[in-house]
């Protein structure tokens, strides 16, 4: 698998400011990375780093080995980019903007209409090309942002935040479509919720207050594997780890447990064993993405408490106006 | 790759009520002017055979409706070029040409072409009324010509201004009246210079209109078309400058 996109130590300064710090990321072929993180990590400066939108303060980005900020024409051939506000022409029909787009993104004239009917049938808007993209709904506008970014066939796709504000139904079949587009190319997206992390990314980057908090190429093999249970009356904590390959097991509200395991052998038949042997009542058994949630809820925790004191002294501020 | 951001420019200027807005009422006013002048001129004409070398039809009509039109559009161009990268600001649409492999002067030129296609038409369309003239009598074509690209020279260069200032912000509106005030301000310069005593020859050298009126009188030269020039291109610098510390400050 070849590196499509190399970020090393982005960081990224508004005055005094420091939005992103020593920000690292690499993308190969067939990746789809989630870059997960509470608002006002520092996720939609990075994308803007990475898309050449924004010049990085330090660092350098490499697009298939070409050096972003000394040759950009041509590293920006790679790269196709969805901003957070997907940027469309809205007194324009979605098939003169695509058409705009493609010729931008130096398409030869001959293979535009191709190039239009294929972005468009990728993302289904196969029966929307003459109509106004501004007259379109928040969901379909999204879509022709996402064809906008695939048009050129790109290495390296970056999506914005591309779920926010759609219906689940839209929601899904954009999920559906990022899946897809990983299958050819790379795509990194930018994301505050955690299961759209777990159902479509099989890489994940966690950025904190523009840190990478969590790295799964870095931390995957510190980590074991976790199995979070749950049972209808209390499980006895010494047979459960007296099984083989257990350890640490933490107790969590209502009977649940959280099982960290060595993963040889996997204990998950064993477990359920020992809850039909002690009548414990199983009611749930799933593996966890190792650390990830954890390393979520800490961060979301922390942001929640820190919001509940701006809400509490904004209250102040009213209160005293 | 300039002619496809111009081309999409003069297209969306186009699908605005705005641009067709003003070409009427820039038509309705040159043509209220081009009458006024064409009864003047066949009022003075019987005066006008006394002279050994009368001025001609163009000098009563043309440079009139020329000079009445450039003062008009000083205030109509921040209008043409307020939205074209303030609005880019605004609607957050800058990304896509920013994420496209197109580099600072493309973007600038192109949305600058775009805008000369319109003034294009813009001096197109005035000029059709001096040149239904040649219907009844013959016209000094030599000076339309020369009062025609003055115009258009001029006209390029409040438009470069007007795209700097539009740079500046993501404001429109604010882009509109800042615009005009400064192409206010080099055109009052004229009237300083003209007060009596000599003023340093630096505002003379910086006052729009000073380069303008020989044009307007026929007489294309060199230096008055450096001026448009170097105006234009110094505010393109100004403008590719202002996006390149955008993209580096953020």
């Amino acid at each position: 698998m070849s590196t499509l996109l190399k970020a090393t130590q982005l960081s990224r300064f508004y005055g005094d400011f420091q939005a992103v710090k020593n920000v690292s990321v690499t993308l190969s072929q067939g990746d789809i990375m989630g870059l997960l993180g509470p608002n006002g990590a520092g996720k939609t400066t990075t994308m803007d780093m990475l898309a050449g939108n924004l010049a990085p303060s330090s660092g350098n980005i490499e697009i298939k080995g070409v050096d972003l900020l000394d040759e950009p024409k041509r590293a920006k051939q790679s790269i196709g980019y969805l901003p957070e506000q997907p940027p469309v022409y809205r007194d324009l029909t979605v098939d003169e903007y695509l058409r705009y787009c493609a010729r931008l993104h130096g398409i030869r004239r001959q293979q535009i209409a191709g190039s239009v009917d294929r972005a468009r049938e990728r993302t289904g808007l196969v029966d929307t090309g003459r109509r106004l993209i501004g007259n379109l709904s928040k969901g379909y506008q999204q879509r022709v942002g996402i064809a906008q970014a695939i048009i050129h066939e790109p290495d390296v796709i970056i999506l914005d935040e591309p779920t926010v504000g759609l219906d689940p139904i839209q929601i899904h079949e954009i999920r559906e479509l990022i899946r897809e587009l990983g299958t050819r190319h790379g795509v990194i997206l930018s994301t505050h919720i955690l299961p759209e992390v777990q159902t479509i990314c099989n890489r994940v980057h966690i950025l904190y207050e523009g840190r990478i908090a969590y790295d799964d190429a870095s931390t995957a093999q510190q980590t074991h594997p976790e199995i979070l249970a749950r049972f209808n009356r209390p499980a006895d904590l010494d047979s459960l780890g007296g099984l083989g390959g257990i350890i640490e097991i933490q107790s969590l509200e209502n009977n649940g447990y959280r099982i960290i395991h060595s993963n040889n052998p996997n204990p998950s038949d064993e477990i359920a064993r020992l809850a039909v042997e002690g009548k414990w009542g199983l009611l749930e058994l799933t593996p966890a993405s190792p650390g990830l949630e954890q390393v979520f809820l800490n961060l979301a925790r922390g942001e929640q408490s820190s919001e509940a004191n701006t809400d509490h002294e904004a209250e102040k501020n009213g209160a005293a106006a | 790759m300039i002619h496809a951001i111009a081309a999409h420019e003069l297209r969306r200027m186009m699908l605005s009520p705005l641009a067709w807005v003003i070409l009427a009422l820039i038509q309705f006013l040159a043509a209220l002017q081009f009458l006024n002048s064409v009864e003047e001129f066949m009022l003075n004409q019987p005066r006008l055979l006394n002279y050994e070398n009368p001025p001609g039809v163009s000098d009563w009509v043309v440079a009139p409706v020329f000079a009445d039109v450039a003062f008009m559009l000083l205030m109509v161009i921040p209008i043409i070029t307020m939205r074209s990268l303030s609005a880019e600001h605004r609607d957050k649409t800058m990304s896509l040409l920013l994420s496209s492999p197109v580099s600072m002067t493309e973007i600038v030129l192109g949305k600058y072409v775009g805008t000369l296609y319109f003034l294009l038409i813009m001096v197109g369309m005035i000029c059709i009324m001096p040149l239904s003239l040649m219907f009844g009598t013959s016209l000094d074509t030599g000076k339309l010509l020369a009062g025609a690209s003055g115009l258009f020279l001029m006209l390029a260069a409040f438009s470069a201004a007007g795209l700097f200032i539009s740079s500046m912000t993501n404001s429109p509106a604010v882009s509109a009246v800042a615009s005009f005030f400064l192409l206010f301000a080099l055109w009052l310069m004229f009237w300083l210079n003209s007060g009596g005593q000599k003023l340093s020859g630096v505002i003379e050298y910086i006052s729009l209109l000073n380069h303008f009126v020989p044009l307007l009188q026929g007489s294309i030269s060199t230096n008055n078309a450096v001026y448009f020039i170097l105006f234009a291109v110094t505010f393109l610098v100004f403008t590719v400058r202002r996006l390149d510390i955008q993209r580096l400050q953020g």
